[in-house]
């Protein structure tokens, strides 16, 4: 709660109206609250895949809200780590205990690939979202409102297939949002993206993560994406965390600035120096 | 400016008809050519009818209630086979693409008996079913089978793993799973399954009518050759490639009706 308190005051953007309007009837419906996002607390976690020992032990808490980046090498486990905390992998030993009871759509993820059913509609594919709640009568209006927010509300009826990269991955979004996850987990979204489409992703990531306030996990291989968007950097390294470095630069941060620019190096010096070791043994 | 945007009018507008037409010229030009060569005496009557002597007997036979009843017959064979064997085939492909435990217990058996050519069984079938409607409708259905088998299986078993996990994630139960993931990603491979079977469908019905029938379009043609009605014969051979087209005609429709979301049925 302390983090979300310090993100909105240092938050210098005003609330969209739609925004503003859609969380007072939220508020008055009182049937759910979307602006809250879910601890998360992980203890002594491991994982092997065969005689590969992916991750040897991590500790971590996550404080409701907070938006945490993972960066590493590949194969050191990152990924594995958030196919855990998602539930797609069972765990060899240790906990995530997300501080209270879940529904299965509390906790939503969203891969590199879009995954769309290439066979049902842009609506239907945010429909998809839903879960259990697909069955309900206000199923198709959240789905709309979902891919609005995503600012895809006229592609509603078309076929993924004549969608572009950066659309398919915009509607793979909003069918994640739709639900109102209290985590959301991201492994490498933008890997696929190209630069441009990759910035205005990010900067559609960070606007959905402040007006919807869910706690965010994203895995990725990029440090500046990471320092850009996240408030805390987590370097995974061997299966442990390496480094658990707090950004404490005010929002909106500004591309390029020197802040960012002097962190990315710094955690880059930290990966390269590391990535240098097993060569000379 | 003006021409680019009368463009796509203009394509909208003719060039369906003209694709239409266009299909139709080989065929013609070979009936064309084919008259031609038997009015000048170029081919023999008792080698080729011409196509107006064919249409001649086709309208005799038609006058006289015969062609109708044998084409009748040999739809009747020939979609009842088809939907008798197709069926079995697509239930064997989907339980054996969904599941391990049937899969490992009917397979190698499948893929054995489909090693051998179905069209060998007919003197076997002759001896089991005699000249009966069971014997064509026996043969047709173990020939229909097995393309629609391993294509439905092939279909299932190679749905995109990634899409089934994310059904799983959002809480898809297996019914659902099936219904809105694996069945439609398996249909493009199914369809291919059912071109083939038709094709296979109209082979082993003509085989089975000229060798074991009282009936049928392939009983009209062994008939007329005995009496050297040559003129019945190419009009019974004729009417196959008309049956054949219209076979896969209907099921490119059906194609284009369920796979509209495919990009190689997408026409803007």
């Amino acid at each position: 709660m302390q983090e979300a308190l310090n993100f909105h005051l240092s938050d210098a953007e005003p609330l969209d109206r739609a925004n503003f309007v859609e969380q007072a009837r939220v508020a008055r419906d009182g049937s759910h609250d979307p602006s809250r996002g879910l601890p998360l607390t992980i203890r002594g976690l491991r994982k092997s895949f065969g005689r590969n020992e992916v991750l040897r032990g991590i500790d971590l808490h996550i404080p409701a809200g907070q938006f945490v980046a993972i960066v590493g090498r590949s194969g050191c486990g990152k990924s594995t780590l958030l196919r855990l905390i998602a539930g797609l992998e069972t765990a060899d030993a240790g906990t995530i205990s997300f501080g209270e009871q879940t529904r299965a759509e509390d906790v939503r993820v969203m891969f590199q690939e879009p995954r769309l059913l290439p066979w049902a509609r842009v609506l239907s594919n945010v429909e998809v979202g839903l879960g259990r709640g697909r069955a309900l009568v206000d199923a198709q209006a959240r789905a709309e409102k979902a891919l609005t927010e995503v600012g895809l509300g006229d592609k509603r009826g078309q076929w993924p297939a004549v969608l572009s990269g950066g659309q398919k991955q915009r509607v793979a979004l909003a069918r994640a949002l739709v639900s109102h996850p209290r985590i959301l987990a991201f492994d490498e979204p933008m890997g696929a993206l190209d630069a441009l489409t990759r910035i205005s992703m990010q900067r559609l990531l960070e606007r959905v993560w402040r007006d919807q306030s869910f706690t965010a996990i994203l895995v990725t291989h990029d440090v500046s994406e990471a320092v850009a968007l996240a408030d805390r950097v987590l370097v995974i390294e061997e299966g442990r965390i390496a480094y658990d470095i707090n950004v404490d630069i005010a929002r909106p941060r500004a591309r390029g600035s020197a802040d960012l620019a002097a962190l990315e190096g710094s955690i880059l010096r930290e990966l390269l120096q590391s990535a240098d070791d097993p060569s000379e043994q | 400016m003006s021409l680019i945007e009368s463009l796509p009018r203009v394509r909208g507008l003719r060039l369906p008809r003209a694709d239409g037409l266009i299909q139709w010229i080989v065929p013609l030009a070979i009936v064309l050519i084919w008259q031609v060569a038997c009015i000048t005496g170029f081919v023999s009557p008792r080698v080729l009818p011409a196509p107006t002597d064919v249409a001649r007997a086709g309208w005799k036979l038609l006058l006289s209630g015969e062609l109708e009843r044998n084409i009748w017959v040999s739809f009747w064979r020939a979609s009842v086979g088809f939907v008798i064997g197709g069926g079995i085939g697509f239930a064997f492909g989907l339980a054996n693409g969904l599941s391990q435990l049937s899969s490992k217990l009917t397979d190698t058996t499948l893929q054995m008996v489909r090693n051998i050519p179905h069209l060998a069984l007919i003197p076997l079938v002759i001896l089991w079913f005699g000249i009966d409607e069971s014997a064509k409708l026996f043969l047709v259905a173990l020939g229909v089978f097995f393309p629609i088998y391993l294509n439905t299986l092939h279909g299932i078993r190679t749905v995109d793993p990634q899409l089934i996990e994310m059904g799983r994630i959002y809480g898809m139960s297996d019914a659902e799973l099936f219904r809105r993931v694996i069945f439609p990603g398996a249909l493009p491979s199914i369809f291919v399954g059912i071109r083939f079977a038709l094709g296979i469908m109209w082979l082993t019905l003509i085989v089975a009518e000229t060798i074991a029938a009282s009936s049928g379009l392939g009983y009209m043609a062994m008939q007329a050759r005995e009496f050297m009605l040559i003129d019945v014969v190419v009009l019974s051979i004729l009417i196959y490639a008309l049956l054949g087209k219209l076979a896969d005609s209907a099921s490119r429709a059906l194609e284009r009706l369920t796979l509209s979301w495919h990009p190689a049925f997408q026409k803007h």
